[in-house]
């Protein structure tokens, strides 16, 4: 499945948040947007999954979810959005519970998604138990469970310190590898989008407009930490960005 | 500089802002305020007219229960709080969540709970004797009264401090909206709509006096109401007893269902 943005604007009362966007989402391939803060990315993310509507332009769903599909666009949330009172088994059967399937059925979904996201031994944590890596796997495994066409992930690694989040990234590259899904991952760490990002969008400071799409054709698995091509590309985005995120910093707030 | 002149182990500063649960102490306070209260009325420190002797207190007590006249006050009263209380916690948990979730009706309705909050419900009586008759209607409906109108505001207090991330979530999730209250908003609330009910019972317990003070028999409020009426020290403090000893088994009960319930608070 592939999502469109056709001229999308939106603003929050006088505020222009984004301006003019337009953007292609292939299928099967990630699309990383980046952009100094305030810039609306995540609004951008908002808007494409349905929980917020855009002001002017449409977006639109091309091709349908495959079958078996439960939720064909599925959110990460950077605070993992974990229910606190359900336990890891809980939090991933809270999404399949509406959809009527048999317990037989839900059980496979819930061990299968589990032994992906390498959870299983802790289905029966409460979420306090958990470090923040490991809350993002179950988050990561609540969102594989109902077989999503396209994943939007609202900056899932910022919340985590810097080797967890090398970790996680070897895993979601891990796991893209093995059945490579559509997503569209909002990040402010250029690391990230040059490790993840077929794709990656710029976007310049409030109200957003795209800067530069940057295409990186190199293959997710052959990415490593510290690969100087990808280093080149991250100097590249950041001199792209550079001023804008001065500019963004220098900015009061009116909210 | 020199090393030696100045050296010293930096200053604690820390600590405290913690308070830890410790309940021999808690017994203590209370053994020591009985035990002042049974010398000073002895050695006629304190004269009898002020105070009753609390080893007569407790041999009233005694011979309350002894008689027989213990449950027959007892059963009447609990019947009355559980009834009343139930129906104004379940009336207000609802309305609390309604207000909580809907604009119209929290529009509507925070402005009427406020007015009918500060409004002392034994003045209203009279009224309710009318309204719901003298026998135990009346009764039950100012206890239900008295508890509602807390319940209520705890409860939408509770439901507006949902993390509205994880409605959201339960959004993006394609959740039905009833899924979403009951597992996300009421799970959620639960443990300020829990802390409300902490007060709300009691106002039942205070209520439940106001409500035997008409019309009725038996009962704890009736028979305190009684003994104030004749100035029987030693009955008043009796029954004021057992409504403290009531007060602190709702409140043990309450701290059970939260532990058992928000085992998953951080």
């Amino acid at each position: 499945m592939e999502i469109r943005l056709n001229g999308i604007t939106h603003a929050y009362g006088d505020t222009a948040v984004l301006r003019d966007i337009s953007l292609a989402v292939p299928s099967g391939k990630i699309v990383c947007i980046v952009g100094p803060s305030g810039c609306g990315k995540s609004t951008l993310l908002r808007l494409m999954g349905g929980l917020e509507q855009p002001s002017e332009g449409e977006i639109l769903q091309m091709g349908d979810a495959p079958s078996g599909c439960l939720n064909p666009l599925t959110y990460i949330f950077q605070d993992f959005a974990l229910l606190p009172w359900r336990s890891v088994r809980g939090n991933v059967s809270l999404v399949l519970e509406d959809h009527n399937l048999p317990k037989a059925e839900v059980n496979r979904i819930i061990s299968d998604v589990l032994a992906r996201t390498k959870l299983t031994d802790f289905a029966n944590a409460l979420p306090k138990q958990l470090s923040g890596g490991m809350k993002q796997r179950v988050a990561i495994a609540r969102a594989l469970a109902v077989n999503p066409a396209v994943m939007l992930m609202d900056e899932p690694l910022s919340a985590l310190d810097s080797q967890t989040r090398e970790l996680l990234m070897d895993d979601l590259i891990a796991l893209w590898t093995r059945t490579p899904f559509t997503a569209i991952y909002v990040t402010h760490n250029l690391a990230e989008a040059v490790r993840l990002g077929h794709s990656i969008v710029v976007l310049s400071r409030r109200p957003g407009e795209i800067r530069e799409i940057v295409h990186l054709d190199q293959p997710l698995s052959e990415r490593h930490f510290g690969d100087a091509t990808l280093e080149e590309r991250q100097h590249y985005l950041w001199s792209l960005m550079r001023d804008e995120a001065r500019a963004a910093d220098a900015e009061l707030l009116d909210v | 500089m020199s090393e030696t002149a100045h050296t010293r182990p930096v200053r604690f500063r820390g600590g405290g802002f913690a308070p830890k649960p410790n309940r021999k102490i808690g017994i203590v306070v209370f053994v020591v305020l009985i035990l002042l209260a049974e010398i000073g009325t002895r050695n006629g420190f304190i004269s009898a007219l002020t105070l009753p002797k609390p080893s007569d207190v407790l041999g009233t007590f005694a011979e309350l229960y002894q008689s027989g006249l213990l449950w027959k006050h007892l059963i009447p009263s609990l019947s009355r709080l559980a009834v009343g209380a139930c129906l104004g916690v379940i009336v207000g948990v609802g309305t609390g969540i309604l207000i909580g979730l809907f604009s119209h009706i929290r529009a509507g309705l925070v402005p009427l709970v406020a007015a009918i909050f500060p409004i002392p419900k034994i003045a209203l009586l009279p009224l309710f004797v009318i309204w719901f008759g003298i026998d135990e209607g009346s009764k039950y409906a100012l206890i239900a009264f008295g508890t509602f109108t807390p319940t209520v505001v705890a409860t939408y207090g509770a439901v507006d401090n949902v993390d509205r991330g994880l409605i959201r979530m339960g959004q993006s999730f394609g959740l039905s909206w009833m899924s979403i209250v009951r597992k996300i908003v009421l799970p959620g609330a639960m443990p300020g709509i829990l802390s409300g009910l902490r007060i709300s019972l009691a106002i039942a317990i205070i209520l439940l006096v106001a409500a035997e003070m008409l019309g009725a028999e038996y009962g704890i409020g009736a028979y305190i109401l009684e003994a104030g009426s004749l100035y029987d020290l030693e009955r008043l403090f009796a029954g004021v007893v057992i409504l403290s000893v009531l007060g602190v088994l709702v409140s043990a009960a309450i701290g059970l269902i939260e532990r058992r319930l928000l085992n998953w608070r951080v």
